[in-house]
């Protein structure tokens, strides 16, 4: 294990529950992860399965009835779930940053695309008007953009979607932040943008040395650019490993459907897909135990009862399935009877 | 030989945007295609988004009327006549599920519709063993039919967008991105209900999607279109194994591949720019202006969509030269 001075994030049994009308809705449960300096992890998981909730508790921008019910987040020295509005718009933007999916949105159409990154820098840093233009410049031209002097006179009508999450990317990275957190940064782009987004990401990444938080439902997306990856499904991490581990043994049920429902691009042979059957578990009312166990092929009685603790599967390969404990007990088992 | 089922030729749909005065401008949204459909196969049409794939379905069911060029169905020219004898043949299952439901009517009510319709039923009776029918076939039950649409996920609400469309007892159904908006657990079902229906049925799909995997995995023949012309079209492990237009060799090294080893290894090949204008597209050949090996010759003619063997069809100038 890296000695703690590396750890950038530290999320301990962080819960966060949306009080809705019909009643708390538990969008996320007893989250557990820490993050190092220079590394990508990626969240995969469904619609609704808590992985966006999750990395907005980081920035303290969950909407209205939502709040952290509970756990802790260190990130860089700062207890994020004890500060104040007025500390979060310091480290936002300065320390951690967002990219949204929809670059369509996030920018202002009634403001230049120059205006809108330099009023970011001057809100952050001690830079002149004059300084700030400038290192706006610099900025477009490190996303890959042509001409930023033009640029920055246009408004974000004129920008086609790439070039908009390019913009996004620009203003995140504008103070040099510690920690990025992308959420699905290319589901709204074309293929061929994605690449070259993603790309980017990665190679700004190197160059300042941040960490990255990309979160996305699609595998192949993370597969590359990743680290490690964390599994989640109903508002829990049912999975957590280096990407290989996650993509080559698989240990939860969940994450082995997953890979099993995607069609495989370089087969000859046309197979069936093997689809996870049944739909995604109500948060209004989880289960006792598994929230897979519904939909799980597998499933045993313990699994409907209990939530099954996490295991550590191999160094750092993190996983809370039934099925593990009872490999390991057979194992212990089958060594008492062979002696 | 499979019988043809659906054929379009030289099909052109231009939309007229506000130019300066006097003077009319078009949107090239879709320009001097041609493809053919056999009976019982998935015809699968990729491209990146306002490539004109979504507009070539549309038109062809005549939901747009096409500027030019001919739709041919079971060797009748059905472009210009009455279409509505043809709408019980032909239908759509669209891209939102939330969007393309009434939301104020039950789902009974919104399968039993094409049947009220086309008058299908003779009586209530026959009329709702109908719509049961329908439900159980998508994989839904008979109590779901007095419920509304926000009741379900989307994956079940796409089912009832097929339920919809499967009413009238079509031959062929345009797929226009029907699986973009589920999760990926529930796309793997959808997808495999299509091909379940198509056996049953012998339905004939035309298959549109930006996904290449899913559609490589449907498909038996795959259109590749960019910026409203078709640039290659070939059956599809061909396409996948030996691309020959430059662009879709790009976009088939673009895709994300779930299997790190595969796609850390994997050479993309990264098109500068973005896609130009349908309004005013580039001369000759559209694709030159992101093409890493365009000529002289490719500005001034517009490459032939040619047969390069077995139904291989490109239109580049420079084939077996790069």
């Amino acid at each position: 294990m890296n000695t703690n001075s590396d750890v950038l994030l530290d999320i301990k049994d962080l819960h966060v529950s949306f009080f809705t009308p019909a009643g708390e809705v538990k969008a996320v449960t007893s989250v557990t992860y820490t993050m190092e300096h220079g590394e990508v992890l990626g969240i995969v998981g469904e619609s609704g399965s808590g992985k966006s909730v999750s990395a907005y508790s980081l920035m303290g921008i969950i909407a209205d009835p939502g709040k952290i019910v509970g756990g802790s987040i260190n990130f860089n020295g700062h207890e994020v779930e004890k500060m104040t509005e007025k500390e979060f718009r310091k480290m936002r933007g300065s320390e951690i940053s967002i990219i949204f999916q929809d670059p369509m949105t996030s920018l202002n159409p009634v403001y230049t695309i120059g205006n809108q990154l330099t009023e970011m820098l001057r809100l952050h840093t001690d830079k002149t008007k004059k300084e700030c233009e400038e290192r706006a410049i610099e900025l477009l031209g490190l996303v890959g953009m042509n001409e930023p002097e033009k640029r920055m006179k246009q408004y974000p009508h004129e920008f086609s979607g790439g070039m908009r999450q390019r913009v996004m990317i620009a203003m995140a990275l504008a103070c040099e932040p510690k920690l990025l957190i992308a959420d699905e940064p290319t589901t709204a782009l074309d293929v061929t943008i994605q690449a070259q987004i993603l790309e980017l990401m990665v190679a700004l990444k190197k160059k300042i040395n941040m960490s990255i938080i990309i979160i996305t439902h699609d595998l192949g997306v993370v597969s590359d650019v990743c680290d490690r990856i964390a599994v989640m499904y109903a508002g829990k991490i049912v999975e957590i490993g280096k990407t290989d581990d996650i993509f080559y043994n698989p240990k939860h049920q969940y994450t082995v459907g997953l890979l099993k429902s995607i069609p495989k691009i370089n087969e000859d042979t046309h197979e069936r897909l093997i689809p996870i059957e049944g739909t995604p578990v109500d948060l209004l009312n989880l289960p006792a135990g598994c929230p897979f166990a519904s939909r799980c092929d597998k499933c045993m009685k313990i699994c409907l009862r209990e939530m099954p603790p996490y295991t550590e599967v191999s160094e750092g390969h993190v996983s809370a399935c039934w099925l593990i404990q009872k490999e390991e007990f057979e194992k212990t088992q089958g060594g008492k009877h062979d002696a | 030989m499979p019988e043809k089922l659906l054929e379009v030729q030289h099909l052109q749909q231009y939309f007229p945007v506000k130019g300066k005065m006097f003077q009319k401008t078009f949107v090239q949204a879709v320009d001097d295609v041609n493809f053919h459909i056999d009976e019982g196969e998935t015809f699968g049409l990729v491209g990146e988004s306002g490539c004109g794939k979504t507009t070539t379905g549309r038109t062809i069911l005549r939901l747009y009327e096409p500027t030019d060029g001919k739709i041919i169905y079971r060797g009748e020219d059905i472009t210009h006549v009455n279409f509505a004898p043809y709408r019980k043949k032909m239908q759509i299952v669209f891209q939102d599920p939330y969007a393309s439901l009434d939301a104020r009517m039950t789902v009974g009510d919104i399968v039993g519709e094409p049947i009220d319709i086309h008058k299908l039923a003779g009586s209530k009776k026959e009329r709702h063993d109908m719509i049961m029918a329908l439900l159980e076939r998508v994989g839904l039950n008979s109590e779901h039919a007095n419920r509304y649409p926000h009741e379900f996920s989307g994956g079940q609400r796409q089912r009832i967008g097929i339920a919809r469309a499967l009413a009238v007892n079509p031959e062929f159904i345009v797929c226009d991105e029907p699986i973009s908006a589920l999760d990926v657990s529930i796309q793997a079902q959808v997808v495999n209900m299509f091909e379940d229906l198509q056996q049953e049925l012998g339905l004939t799909y035309l298959f549109i999607a930006h996904d290449l995997a899913i559609v490589k995995h449907i498909s038996n023949r795959i259109g590749v279109m960019y910026l409203g012309k078709l640039v290659e079209l070939a059956e599809s492990a061909e396409l996948y194994k030996n691309p020959l237009h430059p662009y879709t060799r790009s976009l088939l090294s673009a895709i994300p591949i779930p299997d790190p080893k595969v796609s850390r290894e994997k050479k993309r090949i990264v098109l500068e720019g973005d896609v130009p204008s349908p309004v005013n597209p580039p001369s000759g050949c559209r694709f030159r202006t992101r093409c890493p090996y365009a000529t002289e010759q490719c500005a001034l003619e517009v490459p032939e969509f040619k047969d390069y063997g077995g139904g291989h069809y490109a239109a580049c100038h420079r084939i077996g030269q790069v």
